[in-house]
């Protein structure tokens, strides 16, 4: 989660500046969708193609593994014994063959088999992703509430109170998920009975994971949420909006907060990726049902079109997130198409 | 003004807009990196008796004067095995950086100075290598090699290089447009010899920051991955196996898994809070 978003905005910036001049404005706002939603299906693809190779890397056949899995120890298997497994996944088929069927699967919504359950990855991933897609949209969402207000509160304010403000923001942003978690967990349900310890998908039972999510992101979105408020602070239209005898609040609620979180808008796709991996860890921690506990388990029994599926979920849910913060942004800001 | 807002264009947000912190938060962080070098170098200066001696007739017992950490379910003392597990954590954390910038190296200056396809062909493959959250990355990895400590290294690695070749990348193609480059190639000297002597050295300069804050991302990340039962296997004192096996007990020894956690945390903060202090350090030589 290091450097993604920031490059991710400066490369906008240089393809809108190499578009040519002499398009009519509103050509030029189609083609610029059109091209962000052919790159998102070509990531998507690419993505797929990086999971389905990645079955090849296992040691092994595939089918030797399917056995090893089925039996719980790994040893050699005859050809004779390979050969039904090998037909029932048609992994005797030409590579090429089994990659386009693949691909093509995709796009009718199949992920493949899985190795442990013998059933189609949709149908194990399926149920559990409504619980996950609940945690991150709310732990997203009471993230975004909790930077704002933070962030409303105490910059530009007093020297005290500001670095109060930035240091929360700074110590936070850097805390790793499991240990939120788990102090959360043993403050607020193990000493403190308020919330349960395996609380399911219940209201009370989702307080934690969602905090747990929520409050590590909102440090980083509330430190550059600040950055951008104290330079909006700063500008002119700011001074025009005092001398016309606007009261302090009214003006940064008004002037200065739709600026400012422009920024961490943008952030907010790659945001979804950054929940995600925390939801793995936070399911796992609260015994959650989710794509998390799935993707724990898969890995532990080495499924990997169930762990490849997961994954590919995953990234579609990304690249999709942010292609709509990349066309919201070149359809409201102005000067992403005019420039 | 524009070579500086150049030159800056490939570091992550949070290093751009990091701010110099005080004198106190740096004496802390330098005296929390003291501590782990010494744990480093010699751990018994810190701690003492064995991580691994069983004492059954002191298992769970909270933090006390004698045992600072509290004892494991096996009656060790906590405390002794966090300062013995920082040289695996951290080898761990070297490990997966050092092949995280290895391969974004490769990839930053190979794409940075081919330009053209080849360019266009690593920054569409970084491109889809950032669909996937790091942590995923690593998982599919673990999958397909199996938990070991060697896959938890590897997988740390590859999950965060497309992050730091983006960085590179970037450092490459906004130092090459320097005119000290083409002076230097004006004075005849040979294209390799200009990459070695100045592009290398001024595009890796930022590079420096990032690597130090990147040491402490690998060990929380890799953490995160012992933490769900993937990563170095306990009995070993390996901070991320310390919480793996501290998470049976959460209910009722909560010392064993917040503790190490916390050592994990103070650590990496540390670590980012004096990589920045370099940043700015290096920031400043370079104006």
């Amino acid at each position: 989660m290091s450097g993604a978003p920031l490059s991710t905005v400066t490369e906008a910036t240089v393809a809108v500046a190499s578009l040519r001049p002499s398009a009519r404005p509103v050509a030029r706002t189609v083609r610029r969708v059109l091209v962000k939603i052919v790159t998102a299906v070509f990531v998507l693809v690419a993505a797929a193609s990086v999971t389905f190779f990645a079955q090849f890397l296992v040691p092994g056949s595939p089918a030797a593994a399917i056995l090893n899995q089925q039996n719980g120890r790994a040893q050699q298997w005859s050809a004779a014994q390979l050969a039904p497994v090998n037909r029932e996944f048609g992994f005797n088929r030409p590579l090429i063959v089994q990659y386009l069927d693949y691909i093509g699967g995709l796009f009718h919504g199949n992920l493949g088999t899985s190795y442990t359950q013998f059933k189609p990855v949709t149908q194990v991933i399926g149920d559990e992703l409504l619980p996950s897609l609940v945690l991150t949209v709310t732990a997203l969402v009471v993230a975004w509430v909790l930077a704002i207000v933070v962030t409303l509160l105490t910059v530009k304010r007093r020297p005290v109170i500001s670095s109060l403000g930035s240091t929360w923001e700074a110590f936070t942003a850097s805390l790793p998920t499991y240990w939120v978690g788990v102090v959360l967990l043993v403050v607020f349900a193990v000493e403190v009975r308020i919330f349960p310890v395996i609380g399911g998908t219940s209201f009370m039972g989702t307080v934690l994971p969602v905090l747990t999510l929520a409050i590590p992101l909102a440090g980083f979105l509330g430190q550059v949420t600040r950055d951008e408020f104290e330079k909006v602070l700063d500008q002119p239209f700011i001074t025009t909006a005092r001398t016309r005898g606007m009261g302090d609040t009214a003006v940064r609620l008004v002037h200065a907060l739709r600026h400012a979180v422009l920024p961490a808008v943008t952030l907010s796709g790659w945001a979804l990726g950054a929940l995600v991996s925390g939801a793995v860890i936070v399911e796992n921690l609260f015994g959650r049902p989710g794509i998390g506990q799935v993707l724990v388990n898969a890995v532990n029994t080495r499924d990997i079109p169930t762990v490849s599926g997961v994954v590919l979920v995953v990234a579609a849910v990304y690249v999709v997130a942010n292609l709509l913060v990349d066309v919201t942004y070149v359809l409201i800001d102005p000067r992403m198409r005019a420039q | 003004m524009t070579t500086v807002t150049a030159s800056r264009a490939g570091l992550p947000a949070r290093l751009r807009s990091a701010r110099p912190e005080g004198w106190a938060g740096t004496a802390v962080a330098a005296l929390i990196v003291l501590f782990l070098l010494i744990a480093l170098i010699a751990p018994v200066l810190l701690a003492h008796g064995s991580p691994y001696t069983i004492n059954l007739q002191q298992t769970l017992l909270p933090p006390s004067l004698s045992h600072p950490f509290g004892t494991d379910d096996a009656g060790r003392g906590l405390y002794t095995r966090v300062v013995y597990g920082a040289r695996e954590s951290l080898g761990i954390g070297l490990g997966a950086t050092g092949l995280a910038m290895g391969i974004a190296i490769l990839l930053g200056f190979v794409g940075g100075l081919a330009g053209g396809l080849v360019d266009t062909v690593i920054s569409r493959v970084l491109e889809v290598a950032f669909a996937f959250p790091v942590l995923l990355l690593a998982l599919l990895l673990i999958a397909i090699r199996g938990p070991s400590v060697n896959t938890e290294i590897f997988a740390v690695g590859i999950g965060s290089a497309p992050g730091y070749a983006r960085m590179v990348r970037g450092q490459v193609l906004s130092v090459r447009q320097a005119e000290y480059i083409g002076a230097a190639g004006a004075l005849g000297h040979g294209r390799l010899a200009v990459i070695r002597r100045h592009l290398f050295p001024n595009a890796m300069r930022p590079m420096v920051a990032v690597i130090t804050l990147g040491v402490g991302q690998s060990i929380v990340w890799a953490s995160g991955l012992a933490f769900l039962g993937l990563g170095v296997a306990p009995p070993s004192p390996e901070w991320g196996a310390l919480l793996d096996s501290g998470r049976m007990y959460i209910t009722t020894a909560w010392w064993l898994e917040i503790l190490p956690g916390a050592v994990i945390v103070l650590v990496a903060l540390s670590v980012t809070s004096l990589g920045r202090k370099l940043q700015h350090r290096l920031e400043g030589a370079a104006r």
